[in-house]
């Protein structure tokens, strides 16, 4: 029988960084109600007070652990590192809308509570321990993001891009619903450990309950695969990253990408590390798949990039390609052994990719015009002289983005590659150190047209005070990162997700 | 062979529900006599003749309404078994329905600051 659980049974300390932002944006929507209509900044302001109370209490509780609400919802390192990197982007995506959405004269209240409702999801993606709790924090993510993409409606382009992801977003929400069913119908639970527990058994036995297991594995890959924008699930991400206001762009290229690893990774390395066809092999059965997906995403969002000539377009191409090179870090965490290491560096090429992204979309925001015009590659003629400092930036970000050592992409695809050679995927790191290069043609390119080429006017219009904090924030990051990688590495030095390695 | 069992109920369940249905209306087939006349026969809309075409635009409020309708409608289900049982309930039930309630009153107050509640 159900047994009613008491308030001590819920372990809510745990859950308070999250909990804590998702109260905050039910108040907010309250308070915003009393915030005069030309005064939208004060619920900006309070906002950012929500991130920050979420980040001190994240800080606070980092290095515990332990399971919360019956064992659906865990909080470890793994978690504390995501939130970290989820709150600085819901920070730096409520500092760039600011003056964005004055500028587009499209300032409204609901923005900032949406913006924290779908980081809230994002940061119960991060510690969903059960399958159920995966699929609600995915929906609490995307839902928002589907409104704040037609934010700057009527605008066809906005419209279109809201529309087009949220159709194709349910539709993935609907694959992952039901390889979580079929998961469910293999092993009879929901709970990661408790799957990863029942898991022996399925092998042992074989048939037909091994086939849903591979089913449901597949469909939950298609699913989160769509939220992370892998190939061949990524065609949506040009659209929709073009035609959503850049400030959402920017919080959703990271936020939605690190809700969805952290949903891939806990469900893969904690549920189904032992997972193999056969009994007796070192490597996860979703290896192969995974290494396929990955090897498909670097190729084709590397080689396409370099056709684009809107820059909104072309980081949509590249965050692409760099999903390719997280997902070769979930392909190595498939090896028996290197699972920890690989879900690591996982995390720390998400928390390079974080800065370095944020800032390259802040600098794309700041040459915009008002109405969203002029994002064109071309737009940055003229930038190293008209502002100067933001054109030295942007080639930091653009360096960072290619993985040059002093910065922090480099520390992430250091890492990265070193797991995948760890799990004996030595082509696939081959492929990832090949893209890398090719990549380096497009984001030369915007240097080359800062630096290099003739031109009059002065983009960066946008460029104001709040815009530039932004900046600033992710520019410090991208170097410190780079220079001092052992603030991050630190951090995430006992990301343990897969405990239980191989006992069987 | 459990796991089947318990599935079975899944299709026994399957089965009634094409049954249900469907055997009324084929029984009714059988028995009722059948005289039609114009009336008979005439569209039927809450009484009253149809007027004009049926594929018009509705007003967007309509959805508004129903989704505030909607508020209550779940309230009710929920808090209906909460509120019957309150002497029984511990801490946990007592501050998990007030949760709900609070999330449900922020919707409407949103909702009402928002002139939604206002037919225009």
């Amino acid at each position: 029988m159900f047994q009613v659980p008491t308030i001590a049974d819920l372990n809510l300390g745990l859950t308070l960084p999250a909990l804590s932002l998702a109260l905050g944006a039910c108040v907010l929507l309250l308070l915003d109600l009393f915030v005069p209509r030309e005064r939208k900044e004060i619920t900006a302001w309070l906002a950012m007070a929500g991130i920050a109370v979420s980040f001190v209490l994240n800080l606070a509780g980092f290095n515990e652990s332990g399971t919360a609400f019956l064992g659906t919802f865990a909080a470890d390192q793994f978690t504390g590192f995501l939130n970290i990197v989820i709150l600085i982007t819901a920070f730096l995506g409520v500092l760039l809308s600011l003056d964005y959405l004055k500028r587009a004269k499209i300032e409204r209240g609901e923005y900032y509570v949406l913006l924290l409702l779908s980081a809230a999801g994002m940061m119960f993606m991060s510690s969903a321990n059960d399958l159920i709790v995966v699929f609600i924090a995915l929906e609490l993510l995307s839902i928002p993001l589907y409104i704040m993409a037609t934010f700057r409606a009527p605008d066809l382009k906005s419209e279109e891009s809201g529309m087009k992801y949220f159709i194709l977003g349910a539709f993935a929400g609907a694959f992952f619903v039901y390889g979580a069913a079929l998961v469910y119908g293999a092993t009879g639970t929901t709970n990661l450990p408790e799957i990863f527990a029942a898991v022996n058994g399925i092998i042992a036995a074989g048939g037909s309950q091994m086939f849903l297991l591979l089913m449901g594995t597949g469909l939950i890959l298609v699913g989160l695969g769509f939220k992370v924008a892998v190939v061949p699930f990524h065609m949506w991400t040009p659209d929709v990253y073009e035609g959503a206001p850049t400030p959402v762009t920017a919080f959703m290229s990271v936020g939605a990408k690190a809700g969805g690893f952290a949903g891939l990774l806990r469900i893969m390395v904690v549920a189904l590390p032992v997972f193999v066809l056969k009994d007796g092999q070192t490597a996860a059965a979703w290896q192969q798949t995974f290494w396929l997906v990955a090897a498909a995403t670097l190729i084709l969002g590397n080689i396409v990039a370099i056709a684009q000539t809107n820059v909104k377009r072309m980081l949509a191409y590249s965050s692409i390609a760099h999903a390719g090179y997280i997902m070769m870090a979930v392909a190595a965490a498939g090896t028996a052994g290197v699972a920890n290491e690989a879900t690591r560096a996982a995390l720390l090429y998400l928390m390079a990719y974080m800065f370095t992204n944020l800032g390259a979309f802040g600098i794309a925001l700041a040459i915009e015009k008002d109405d969203g015009s002029d994002t064109g590659v071309d737009n940055f003629i003229g930038l190293a002289k008209s502002k100067p400092a933001l054109a030295a930036m942007m080639t930091v970000f653009m360096l960072s983005l290619t993985g040059i050592p002093l910065t922090g992409g480099f520390v992430g695809k250091w890492f990265v590659f070193k797991s995948a050679l760890d799990a004996g995927l030595v082509p696939l790191a081959i492929i990832g150190v090949l893209t890398s290069v090719i990549s380096a043609f497009y984001y030369v390119r915007i240097i080359v047209n800062m630096y290099l080429k003739d031109g009059e006017g002065d983009p960066a219009a946008g460029a104001t005070r709040y815009v530039n904090w932004a900046i600033y924030v992710a520019f410090a990051g991208t170097l410190l990162m780079g220079i001092f990688p052992w603030i991050a590495t630190n951090l995430s030095d006992t990301v343990v997700l897969a405990v239980e390695m191989f006992v069987r | 062979m459990a796991v089947l069992n318990e599935w079975a109920f899944i299709g026994v369940f399957f089965a009634v529900a094409w049954v249900f249905p469907f055997a009324p209306i084929f029984l009714a087939r059988l028995v009722a006599p059948r005289k039609p006349n114009p009336i008979k026969q005439s569209t039927y809309e809450c009484g009253v003749e149809t007027v004009g075409d049926t594929w018009v635009q509705f007003k967007v409020q309509y959805y508004i309404y129903g989704l505030i309708f909607l508020v209550f409608d779940v309230e009710m289900i929920f808090l209906f078994p909460w509120a019957v049982a309150y002497r029984e309930l511990d801490f946990f039930a007592f501050a998990a329905g007030f949760l709900f309630i609070f999330l449900l009153a922020d919707a409407l107050i949103y909702a009402w600051r928002k002139d939604a509640l206002e037919w225009v």
